[in-house]
Formats: structure tokens, C-alpha cells, sequence
């Protein structure tokens, strides 16, 4: 029996009766479009922590003040500003670290002309867009002599630049930040999204100096060396270990913290989107056991209409034996039906999850990714299900002697 | 000789509480013979049709099929003599129904390994034989009973076999149907194939040549048929 001959009579006999054919295909569409959507959602998520690894510096890390208890009472992580200009400069001398750069930030009203515009003021110097491999579009950035000097200087980021100004090339304007007029220096190139759906574009930068004395810091009478966060880079993403340890052990002894908790903590790009990415796997596994789980039952429900089809069909069955079938092409024909319908049932699986996908992507904004040979695998297990489910019951039909099979009703 | 069938028996059953559905039996089939088998309900001439057709195998005996002994021969060698040697009429016909009559027609060449347009050609030459030429694309429940049963000979000559085995073939007919159905039969035997058929009804058998009696899953007799009843108006009647 030619391989299209079977394929053609698995088809009559799948087109035979419909109502059932989709039915049985029900499970497996279930099963694969779960499979699709999940794996999509996955390898989205997937692809754009790596990306952001990628485009945050898989070398850079973060020290943030940390959660302090004093007398009893706790404090959130950043509440206190335990971090200080001279623990960057500490920072930056260690001999794992290639860079670090200070950091201080709020969120304030920026005003440019008749346009407004409430955007993240950050107060910092050249090596953060250094560590950052962020560079400037157009313009300049901070000179030495402007960060020494508190001038009233600004690097705008893209989406900054485009709500200030449209159209206009900001160079060289004026924008007031808490009614202190900054000059616009050098427009920052686009850097994207960060995990979570931060815009990173939508900054002020100015030096920290100028933001310690004249914005932030100024309502800090305390500390006026305090600030917000230390960016730094590590020689070599290699040394990141090494880095971080050299950090902690530079900070403990600089705060004095003896055998008290670190009242700061140090994050890595890495480490911090590795949690991320461990929550997205486990959501994923549990929802890919679920999909496989679903195949399993598609697969059961092909192999029980199989039995069925073979019992209903004995009669055929035995005409094919008597006029020349022989076992084998009973077995493979059963086989051919099986594999023929969980392949269909992957198809339309694969469509509707691609579907499902496109939906999750477009109503909640995940980011979702179908790849090829996700679909291939998709309905390669399709596939695999329809064999092993169908190979029972063309089994038990190859077995029915001729005259067994002719004679039953 | 086509078929020599030396002491074969169909046991059914314990060993020690057996139930022959045919008792040892021995008989020689000739090529072109036309043979009835005769016999009521229950008294073996299915059982014996079944292994003279290699559907089934004897408990015990030696079949021997064109000189070639076939007790012994694996399923796959068994399929292939039916498939090109052996042509099948059922009562119920067996035609599929979600196959056009062309379709069942061709089944058998589709299990020879015939290329399409080949055994569409065989399988128009033998639906035109039996005088369907204009059904070829029709459904088998759209047909009478008589053009069903005409649309299985066209299947069971399909391939060109030497033996046509037909099971009570104008069973589930009407008499003026059943007779063209014979008449077919007839002209097949005449062409030179070897007709063996099995049937309760005496007047059918009497358009054999050769008439094999049972009962009780022996023969009781084995002769050429009565010529008094040969007549097809009589047998009719």
C-alpha cells in the first residue's frame, strides 16, 4: 500500500464522521494551544531579560542603602541614606572595580517654555553613562570642571527631550527644574525599556553636585554628601564574585558595622533579573505540566475512539484482510488515523495558542515570542502522543483474523 | 489442480471438549470448475469456504493452493495469494460506504501496489464488465442491492484472480437481481475462472457444475449437479 493511499484513507475515515473526529481533536487543541501560548510567553519574558541583562551592563552592579533597625523600630531598604559621595569614591579604588559613580534622584516638575513635564531628575556624574554604556546623541556630556562647579547643566533623556521639546533641538535651552533654570548640554541616545515597563529615556541628568546643593539634596539638611544609590562596574563581568565581595567587605568596614547586618545591599543586573526570571520559569513549568497534562488526556481520549473505531470497524477490517491487506497495513492505516488526528489537533493547537499569544501580548502587554522550533516541537509531541496512544489499539486491529473480523457485526 | 485439500479440519474449543465446525475433509478443486457448496445453517460449507479462501486456518490437514502448501505460510504470504489469486463475493457485500464505487472497486489493486492510473483503468474495465459503467462515482447507498452486489464482483475480478469464492452471493436479493447476479457468475466461470460457491439454496447450486453437499461439517456428497435443475428459470423458480 502506497504511504498516500493510507493518508487518503485515514482522511476518508477521519472525514467520516466529524462530530467525533473534532471532539477527540478537542484534547490535543487544548493541549498544544496551552503548550504554544505558555512556551511564547515564556521565551518572551525570556528573551527580554536577557535583553535588558544585556542593556543594563552584565558587569554593572548596585549598592542601595539597606533596611536599618534602630531602637526596635525597622526601616524599608532605602529609607536611610547610609550611602555617601566619598563610599563611590572608596568604591572606585578597589582593584576589581573599573568605575562607580553616585547617584541621587526624585522625581520632580520640569519646565521648559510654555511645556511641562514630570520626569526623574538624577543627579550623577559622566561615569554613570560610562558603567551604563549608555552614550550621549547628541551634545556633550558633564565636564570635569561642571561637576566640581554644581553647574546648572542638563543631559536629557529621548522621551525627556520629546515631551519638552517636540520637535525643537534642545541643545543649548533653558529648562527649570524647581524653579532653578539648568541648561540643556547633550540629549542621551534611546535606551528603551526596563524590566517592569520603565521608560529609562524619561531623565534629567545634571551633576550631583548641582543636584545635592541646588535640587535633591537641599532638602537634606542632615547629610548633604548623602545619596540615593552607587552605580559601579566591575573589571570584568568574570570578577563580578569578586566585586561584590570586595563591596560588602569596603562598606561594612567604612559604616563600622562590626557584627551588625550590612545597612546597605548590593544587586547585580544579573541577580537582580535572575529572580525574575526563576518566578517566569516556575509559572511556566506549572503551566507547561498543566498543557502536558492536557495532552495526556487528548492523547487517552484519541487511543479510547481508536478501540472504538476498531470495534465499529471489524468488518472493514476484515474485507481489507480478505482482499489483501496484510497485517502490518491494518496496523499502519489505525496508526496513520491516530497520528493524522493529533497532528491535526497540534495544527489548530498551534494556531490558537499563537492566537492566545497574541491576545496575552496585545491585552495585558506581555511580551510574548513564538519561535519555529517551538511550533515544530509543539506539534512533533502532537505527533508523538497521536503514535503512542495509537499504536494500541491498530495493534489489537492487525490481530483479528479474517475470518473473525468478516463475520462479526 | 488448483486447490487440494487433504484431511483438513476447523476445531474450535478445549482440546478435551472439542467442537468441529468441519470434521477432516478431503477434496480437489480443478481450474475452471464451478462448484456449489451446499448445506443448511451450521453444517460447515462457510467454515470450509473460509479456508479454502485462506481466511482462516485448518486445525489440522494440508492445503495446498496451485501445488504450493499454504498451512504453514506466514500472514503476509497468505494476504498476497489473496490478493492476486483469490477474488471474494460476500452476501453483505462489504463495500465501503464512504468510498465511491470506483474506490472499492480499486481497493485490491491498492493493496497490490498498482499505480493510480493503472488500477483505475483495471478497475473501470471491471466495473464495465459487469455492466456499471455508469456509476463509477456513485455512492454504494445509492445503488439497488443488485448493483451493489454487482459493484463487489467488479471488486473480487479487479485483480484477475483464478479462484472467485462467493458466499451465499444472491442471499440478500430479489430474485430477478439474484439471477443476473448468477448469470455473471456464470460468464466469470465460463472466461476460465474457477467458481466455488456456497449457498443453501438447491436451485442456485443446480447452476454449478459440480454440487458438494454438508451436514454437519462433513460431505456427504460430492457429484455433479442434477441436470434436471440446471435450468435458470427453474432454479428461479
Amino acid at each position: 500500500m502506497r504511504p498516500w493511499d493510507a493518508l487518503h484513507a485515514a482522511a476518508l475515515a477521519l472525514v467520516e464522521n466529524p462530530v467525533r473526529t473534532l471532539l477527540t481533536l478537542l484534547g490535543v487543541i487544548i493541549g498544544v494551544a496551552c503548550v504554544v501560548s505558555m512556551a511564547a510567553i515564556g521565551a518572551g519574558a525570556q528573551q527580554r531579560i536577557s535583553e535588558e541583562i544585556g542593556a543594563f551592563g552584565a558587569n554593572v552592579l548596585v549598592v542601595n542603602p539597606g533596611a536599618t533597625r534602630k531602637d526596635g523600630v525597622s526601616s524599608a531598604t532605602g529609607d536611610q541614606k547610609s550611602l555617601t559621595l566619598a563610599d563611590a569614591e572608596a568604591i572606585a579604588g578597589l582593584a576589581t572595580i573599573a568605575a562607580a559613580a553616585a547617584s541621587d534622584f526624585g522625581k520632580v516638575q520640569v519646565v521648559a517654555k510654555n511645556r511641562n513635564w514630570s520626569t526623574t531628575v538624577n543627579g550623577t556624574n559622566v561615569r554613570h553613562f560610562a558603567i551604563r554604556q549608555w552614550t550621549i546623541g547628541s551634545g556633550r556630556a558633564f565636564s570635569p570642571e561642571e561637576e566640581v562647579s554644581a553647574a546648572k547643566v542638563a543631559v536629557i533623556g529621548a522621551t525627556a527631550a520629546e515631551h519638552l521639546f517636540g520637535a525643537d533641538d534642545p541643545i543649548g535651552q533653558v529648562v527649570r527644574i524647581l524653579n532653578t533654570p539648568f541648561t540643556v548640554i547633550g540629549v542621551m541616545k534611546p535606551k528603551g525599556m526596563a524590566f517592569g515597563g520603565q521608560d529609562q529615556d524619561d531623565v534629567v541628568f545634571v551633576p550631583i553636585a548641582a543636584a545635592a546643593v541646588r535640587l535633591i539634596g537641599g532638602a537634606n539638611t542632615v547629610n548633604h554628601d548623602a545619596v540615593a544609590y552607587i552605580l559601579a562596574s566591575a573589571r570584568s563581568s568574570d570578577w563580578m564574585g569578586y566585586a561584590v565581595d570586595d563591596v560588602t567587605r569596603l562598606l561594612r568596614q567604612r559604616h563600622d558595622r562590626g557584627t551588625r547586618d550590612d545597612d546597605f545591599t548590593v544587586t547585580t543586573a544579573s541577580s537582580a533579573l535572575a529572580a525574575q526570571e526563576s518566578s517566569t520559569r516556575t509559572v511556566a513549568l506549572l503551566l507547561g505540566s498543566v498543557a502536558l497534562f492536557s495532552l495526556l488526556v487528548g492523547g487517552i481520549s484519541i487511543m479510547n475512539i481508536m478501540l472504538v473505531c476498531v470495534t465499529e470497524r471489524t468488518p472493514e477490517i476484515g474485507l481489507r484482510l480478505a482482499i489483501g491487506a496484510r497485517p502490518r497495513d491494518v496496523a499502519f492505516q489505525f496508526l496513520l488515523e491516530a497520528t493524522a488526528l493529533s497532528a491535526l489537533g497540534g495544527l489548530v493547537g498551534v494556531i490558537l495558542g499563537s492566537v492566545a499569544a497574541v491576545i496575552v501580548t496585545r491585552v495585558l502587554g506581555w511580551p510574548v515570542l513564538v519561535r519555529p522550533e517551538m511550533v515544530a516541537a509543539a506539534l512533533g509531541l502532537a505527533a508523538a502522543f497521536g503514535v503512542g496512544f495509537g499504536w494500541y489499539p491498530a495493534w489489537r486491529a492487525s490481530l483479528l483474523q479474517p475470518v473473525d473480523a468478516l463475520r462479526a457485526r | 489442480m488448483l486447490i487440494s485439500a487433504q484431511d483438513i479440519s476447523r476445531r474450535y474449543g478445549a482440546a478435551d471438549l472439542p467442537f468441529f465446525a468441519l470434521r477432516p475433509t478431503s477434496l480437489e478443486i480443478e481450474a475452471g470448475a464451478f462448484v456449489a457448496v451446499v448445506g443448511a445453517s451450521g453444517s460447515g460449507k462457510s467454515t470450509l469456504m473460509a479456508l479454502l479462501g485462506l481466511l482462516d486456518r485448518p486445525s489440522s490437514g494440508r492445503l495446498l493452493f496451485e501445488g504450493r502448501e499454504t498451512t504453514a505460510l506466514r500472514p503476509d504470504a497468505t494476504a498476497r495469494i489473496r490478493n492476486r489469486r483469490i477474488g471474494f463475493i460476500f452476501q453483505q457485500y462489504h463495500l465501503l460506504a464512504r468510498m465511491t464505487v470506483l474506490r472499492n472497486v480499486e481497493l485490491p489493486l491498492v493493496y497490490a501496489g498498482e499505480s493510480p492510473r493503472n488500477r483505475r483503468r483495471r478497475a473501470e474495465a471491471a466495473l464495465e464488465s459487469v455492466g456499471l459503467t455508469a456509476k463509477f462515482h456513485a455512492m454504494p447507498a445509492n445503488l439497488s442491492g443488485g448493483e451493489q452486489q454487482r459493484v463487489a464482483i467488479a471488486r473480487a475480478i479487479a485483480a484477475d484472480p483464478v479462484l472467485l469464492l462467493a458466499d451465499e452471493p444472491t442471499g440478500a436479493l430479489d430474485s430477478t437481481s439474484g439471477e443476473g447476479v448468477l448469470g455473471l457468475i456464470e460468464a466469470l466461470n465460463a472466461q476460465g475462472r474457477t467458481v466455488v460457491m456456497v449457498t443453501h439454496d438447491s436451485g442456485v447450486a443446480a447452476r454449478a457444475r459440480r454440487v458438494i453437499r454438508m451436514r454437519d461439517g462433513e460431505i456427504v456428497s460430492d457429484g455433479p449437479a442434477d441436470p434436471e435443475t440446471r435450468h435458470p428459470e427453474r432454479a428461479a423458480s
